[in-house]
C-alpha cells in the first residue's frame, strides 16, 4: 500500500486507486447515505452510512461492521464522503481504534471524483464476511473526563476544529481554534504535509505534544484533525469522540470571548 | 499531484456544476481575466511569521511589534492580543473573480466565513489569529494581492470612484492614475514613516466620489491650453474625517497630469517635513494645514513641487497603463423568453445605473453593512465571468460592490442569479443601504454595536419599502461607533456615532446624531442635532422623516429639505434644527429600567450594556 501514497499527501492518490480498483484485495468503503450511494457510487465500493456507526460506538459494534464489510485485519481500506473528508475520518478513527493498520483517505470527495470522469456504478459488489480481531487502541481515544484530567498539562494541546464564530462564543478553556476548513487546500481534502507542518509551526505547536481535538458533537470535524495530524507523523494525537456536545451537558467549564459582538459581523 | 481541479472549489460542488453548465451553455464566455498588476511581495509573509515568533517570545518591543503589524495590513481586534483584522488592498477598487474566490476561501479558513467590504475600498478580515496571518498573505499572493500598507501610518489604499470610465459626468477616466499612484507609493520610501495615515480618492464626478474629505483629492479635468487639450486635474488637499474633521482645499485652477506625480510627492514630502509627530489626536495632515493656514500651506507645495521637478536626478516617472480594457459580452444566450423575475422593477430602479457606454449598465450589490459569505463571494465571482463585460468587479465606497458593463438584454437574468444567491438587496442606491463601521463587532474603540444597528436602519427601511421612496433616494445614513468617524457620520444626511448615556445609574448606548452633511461640491459636515439612545434611533429617523413628509414642497427630496432646515433656510413649520430637536424630544427620554429593559442593552447583546475600550491603534 505504500506506493499508493503521495510522497507529499498523506492520503490516496484518486488516479491510483482507480488502478487498484479491479483488485480485490482493497476495500473502498463510501460513508454518504444508502440513497446515495444506490444513486452512483465509485465502482467495487461498499457502503458504510455515518450513521450506522454512529449508532453505537462500542468495540463489538466496530468490529462487526468491519467483518461485515469483508474488512480483516490485513485488508487495506479506503474510505471517501462527499463532504470533505470529515464522515470518512471518524470512521478510519473508528477502525484504527480496534486496531485496524492500513485505513487511509481518499484526497477527493465523491463530487470531484465523479467531475473528473472516473469510474462509478451503481452495482453492489458481493461482499465476503470477514474475521477482524479486537485490540483496542486507548492512546486515540479521550473522554471528557481524561482530558479535564490532563489539559492543564504543559506538552497537552487540545485543538477546537469548530468553525471561528462557534469557538470564540463557547470552547473548552485552553484549547486553540484550528478550524476544519484550514486543513483543506486547494482542491484537496487536506494540506500538503509541508503545509500542514507550516501550520503548527507558526502556531508554536510542537508535533510532539499531546494533541486532542475535539469538535461540535461527534467528531467528524475534529476526526478530519485527528487523521491530518497522524498522516503527518504527529505521534500523539487522541480523538475526543463525543465532543463538545458532551463536555457541556456534563456542564464542564467553558471559557467564551467576552466584549466583543462578533456574531454581528457575519453575513449567515 | 497529477490531479488538477478548480482552484479554491474544494466544497462547493453545485459551484463547479453550475460553472460547466454555464460553459456548455455560452460557448463564448471569455476568459478569465485576472489582475495585470501583481502588488504582492512573497518574502513579506515569511518575514511576517517570524517576527509574529519573536514578538510572542518577547524578543521584539511591542511598540515596535504593533507598528510593523499595521505596515503589514494586520490591525489588533477588540479586548485581546490574540487576534487581528486583515485589510487587504484592493487599489482602485478592482478586483478579480479568482480574487474574490481565493478571498471566500481565506474567509473560512482563517476567519469567520464572511469577509467585509470597506467604505475605502479594501476587503477585510475578521478575527484571524494573529499567527495565522503570514498564511493569509501568503494566498493572497498567489492572486496578486497584498495588504501591506492598508493600515499604520503610509498611503491607504488608493481610491478611486467605481463609477470611473462609465461614468455619464466624468471626462476622462482616472482609473489608471489612481493605479499608478496606488503603485508608485507601494513600498516606497518616501511613505513608509509619514507622521500619520494618508489618503488618496479619485473620482469621476463630484456626485460618485468623495475627494473633498481625504488628505489628497483629485477629480479629471481637461483644459484647453495652446490650442491643445490637455488632460489634469483639479485637486483638493487636506480635508478629512475624525474627531475633528474638516473639508479639503482646491490648490490651484489645474494641475496637468504630467504634474499629478511631482504634486503628489510634494505633498507628502512636506506633510512628512511638517507634520505633528508628538501630538497623536492631531497629526493628520488636515490639521497641519489649519495651523498653517491654507494660503501659506498651499504655498509651500507649490514652492516644493517645484524644488521637487528642479531636483530630480532622474527622471521619476508614473507607470500609466491606459491600455484599453477588451470589453466583450459574454453571454450569447437571450432568455428574452424568460418571465419578468418578482421584484425585478424596483430592484432596478434602485441598483442599477445606466452608463455612458449604450446598453451597458452598473449594477450595484447591497450588502448589509458590507458583510459577505464566503458561498456568496464564490457566487459574485461566477456572475461577474457570466455577465460582466469588463470581466472584474468594483468596490464601491457604501460597502458595497459594482458590477459593471452588463448588457441591457442581461440584467434580468442576472437579477435572478443574484437572488438564488441572496445577493439582490434592492436600494443598494437609496437611504436603505445604511453604512455602519465595525463598532465593537472587533473595534478595540467601540463604544457602541454601530456595525449591527447600521444592519437593523436597513432591514427597517427595507420593510417599509423606502428604498422604492424618490424623495429619499439621494439621502444617507452612515454610522460610527464612537466619534472616529470610520463610518464617515459627518457626510450623511443622517449620521450617528456611538457613546454611552446614563440614566440614573444606568448606562444605556446613546449615539450622537448629526444632519445635513455632504461630500459633493458643496462639501458639509453635518451638524449635532441630539443624543439619541440606540433603541430610539429607529423611531427618530423615521420621526424626521414624517416632519419631512408633512412640510416638504413639491419636488423636495429630504436631503434638501434637511439642507434648508440645517442652514436655516426652510420657511415652513419647521424653521431650524430646534424645531426637530422640540419633535423628537418626546421619543427619547429614558425610561426606568424596570419597566423597558431592553433600552438599556445594545444591539447584538443581551445585557445591561457598559462601556468597555481597549488600546486604540487609530494613531500607530
Ligand atoms: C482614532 C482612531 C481612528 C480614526 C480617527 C479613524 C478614522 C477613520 C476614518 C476617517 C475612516 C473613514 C474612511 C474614509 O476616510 O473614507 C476610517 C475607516 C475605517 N476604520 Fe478607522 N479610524 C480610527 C481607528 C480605527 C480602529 C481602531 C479600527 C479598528 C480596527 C478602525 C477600523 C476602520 C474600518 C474598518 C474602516 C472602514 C469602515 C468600514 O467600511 O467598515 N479604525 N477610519
Ligand atoms: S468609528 Fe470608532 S468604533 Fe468605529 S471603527 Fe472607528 S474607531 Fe472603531
Amino acid at each position: 500500500m505504500c506506493c499508493m501514497i503521495d510522497s507529499d499527501i498523506p492520503i490516496i492518490n484518486s488516479k491510483l486507486l482507480r488502478e487498484k480498483i479491479q483488485e480485490n484485495s482493497i476495500r473502498i468503503v463510501d460513508v454518504r447515505r444508502e440513497q446515495e450511494y444506490q444513486q452512483g457510487h465509485i465502482t467495487n465500493s461498499v457502503n458504510l452510512p455515518l450513521a450506522k456507526l454512529l449508532a453505537d460506538d462500542s468495540s463489538e459494534s466496530i468490529q462487526k461492521i468491519a467483518q461485515d464489510l469483508g474488512i480483516s485485519d490485513e485488508t487495506p481500506v479506503v474510505i471517501y464522503d462527499d463532504t470533505f473528508g470529515a464522515l470518512s475520518s471518524r470512521v478510519v478513527w473508528a477502525l484504527q481504534y480496534i486496531g485496524h493498520k492500513d485505513v487511509k483517505l481518499l484526497d477527493v470527495t465523491f463530487s470531484q471524483w465523479k467531475d473528473l470522469g472516473y469510474e462509478i456504478s451503481t452495482e453492489v459488489p458481493e461482499i465476503e464476511t470477514a474475521t477482524h480481531s479486537v485490540k483496542i487502541n486507548p492512546e486515540i481515544m479521550a473522554t471528557a473526563e481524561y482530558l479535564e484530567k490532563v489539559k492543564e498539562n504543559k506538552n497537552v494541546v487540545i485543538i477546537d476544529n469548530r468553525e471561528r464564530l462557534n469557538y470564540l462564543e463557547q470552547h473548552i478553556p485552553g484549547a486553540i481554534n484550528i478550524p476544519y476548513r484550514t486543513l483543506a487546500s486547494d482542491g484537496k481534502i487536506l494540506r500538503t504535509k509541508e503545509g500542514m507542518k507550516t501550520l503548527l509551526k507558526n502556531r508554536g505547536i510542537s508535533e510532539d505534544a499531546e494533541i486532542i481535538t475535539y469538535c461540535g458533537s461527534v467528531g467528524t470535524l475534529s476526526g478530519l484533525a485527528y487523521y491530518a495530524l497522524k498522516s503527518i507523523g504527529v505521534p500523539n494525537v487522541k480523538l475526543y469522540v463525543h465532543s463538545f456536545k458532551e463536555w457541556k451537558s456534563l456542564e464542564k467549564p467553558i471559557d467564551k470571548q467576552e466584549n466583543a459582538n462578533y456574531w454581528d459581523l457575519s453575513a449567515e | 499531484m497529477c490531479v488538477t481541479l478548480p482552484i479554491s472549489k474544494t466544497y462547493n460542488y453545485t459551484a463547479i456544476k453550475n460553472r460547466q453548465m454555464a460553459q456548455q451553455l455560452r460557448p463564448s464566455k471569455p476568459a478569465d481575466k485576472q489582475s495585470k498588476i501583481d502588488w504582492s511581495r512573497r518574502q513579506e509573509a515569511e518575514n511576517f511569521a517570524e517576527t509574529v515568533k519573536l514578538f510572542r517570545q518577547g524578543k521584539i518591543d511591542p511598540d515596535m511589534f504593533r507598528r510593523f503589524r499595521l505596515q503589514h495590513g494586520a490591525y489588533g481586534t477588540r479586548m485581546t492580543d490574540d487576534y487581528a483584522m486583515v485589510r487587504i488592498k484592493v487599489p482602485a477598487g478592482q478586483v478579480y473573480p479568482n480574487q474574490l474566490e481565493k478571498i471566500a476561501q481565506l474567509s473560512e479558513m482563517y476567519s469567520i466565513g464572511s469577509a467585509h467590504f470597506s467604505t475605502r475600498e479594501n476587503i477585510q478580515l475578521h478575527w484571524v489569529i494573529l499567527e495565522d496571518v503570514s498564511e493569509i498573505m501568503q494566498s493572497l499572493a498567489d492572486v496578486g494581492m497584498t495588504s501591506r500598507e492598508a493600515c499604520g501610518n503610509t498611503v491607504r489604499n488608493v481610491m478611486c470612484s467605481p463609477m470611473s470610465g462609465v461614468c455619464k459626468d466624468e471626462i476622462f477616466d482616472a482609473t489608471p492614475y489612481a493605479m499608478a499612484i496606488a503603485r508608485f507609493m507601494l513600498r516606497n520610501p518616501i511613505c513608509q514613516g509619514l507622521p500619520r495615515k494618508f489618503k488618496f480618492n479619485f473620482t469621476c464626478c463630484e456626485k460618485h466620489g468623495m475627494i473633498r474629505i481625504v488628505d489628497v483629492g483629485l477629480l479629471p479635468q481637461i483644459q484647453e491650453i495652446d490650442g491643445e487639450k490637455r488632460k489634469g486635474f483639479k485637486i483638493f488637499l487636506g480635508g478629512g474625517l475624525g474627531n475633528r474633521s474638516f473639508v479639503g482645499h482646491q490648490l490651484e485652477d489645474f494641475t496637468p497630469v504630467e504634474d499629478l506625480l511631482y504634486t503628489s510627492m510634494a505633498v507628502i514630502r512636506i506633510f512628512d517635513r511638517m507634520g505633528d509627530r508628538k501630538n497623536l489626536s492631531r497629526n493628520r495632515m488636515r490639521y497641519l494645514v489649519n495651523d498653517l493656514g491654507w494660503e501659506k500651506f498651499q504655498n509651500l507645495v507649490l514652492k516644493e513641487r517645484a524644488v521637487v521637478k528642479a531636483t530630480q536626478s532622474v527622471i521619476v516617472k508614473l507607470n500609466i497603463d491606459e491600455s484599453v480594457n477588451e470589453i466583450q459580452r459574454p453571454i450569447s444566450v437571450n432568455d428574452e423568453s424568460a418571465s419578468v423575475p418578482d421584484g425585478y422593477a424596483r430592484w432596478e430602479k434602485t441598483n442599477v445605473e445606466k452608463q455612458s457606454q449604450s446598453g451597458f449598465n452598473s449594477v450595484f450589490i447591497g450588502l448589509e453593512a458590507g458583510d459577505i459569505t464566503a458561498n456568496q463571494l464564490r457566487s459574485v465571482a461566477e456572475i461577474i465571468r457570466d455577465y460582466s463585460a469588463e470581466g472584474f468587479a468594483r468596490n464601491g465606497f457604501s460597502q458595497n460592490i459594482v458590477i459593471r458593463y452588463v448588457h441591457d438584454d442581461d440584467l434580468k437574468s442576472m437579477y435572478s442569479r443574484l437572488i438564488e444567491n441572496g445577493l439582490a438587496k434592492t436600494g443598494s442606491l437609496t437611504m436603505a443601504s445604511a453604512v455602519g463601521c465595525s463598532g465593537t463587532t472587533s473595534c478595540n474603540l467601540a463604544l457602541t454595536n454601530s456595525h449591527r444597528l447600521a444592519k437593523e436602519v436597513q432591514r427597517k427601511f427595507l420593510e417599509l419599502n423606502y428604498d422604492d421612496d424618490d424623495d429619499l433616494k439621494d439621502s444617507t445614513i452612515k454610522i460610527s461607533g464612537c466619534p472616529n468617524s470610520c463610518g464617515q457620520h459627518q457626510i450623511a444626511t443622517i449620521g450617528f456615532y456611538g457613546g454611552g448615556g446614563r440614566h440614573g445609574t444606568d448606562m444605556f448606548p446613546n449615539y450622537t446624531m448629526s444632519l445635513g452633511g455632504k461630500f459633493d461640491e458643496d462639501a458639509m459636515l453635518g451638524h449635532h442635532t441630539a443624543r439619541v439612545p440606540v433603541k430610539r434611533i429607529i423611531p427618530v429617523i423615521l420621526k424626521i422623516i414624517e416632519l419631512f413628509k408633512e412640510n416638504k414642497q413639491s419636488d423636495d427630496t429630504l436631503a434638501k429639505w434637511i439642507d434648508r432646515v440645517v442652514s436655516g433656510n426652510e420657511s415652513s413649520k419647521i424653521t431650524g434644527v430646534d424645531d426637530i430637536k422640540k419633535a423628537i424630544a418626546p421619543l427619547i427620554v429614558p425610561p426606568n429600567v424596570e419597566d423597558e429593559p431592553d433600552f438599556y442593552m445594545d444591539y447584538g447583546s443581551d445585557t445591561n450594556y457598559h462601556t468597555v475600550t481597549g488600546k486604540g491603534e487609530c494613531a500607530a
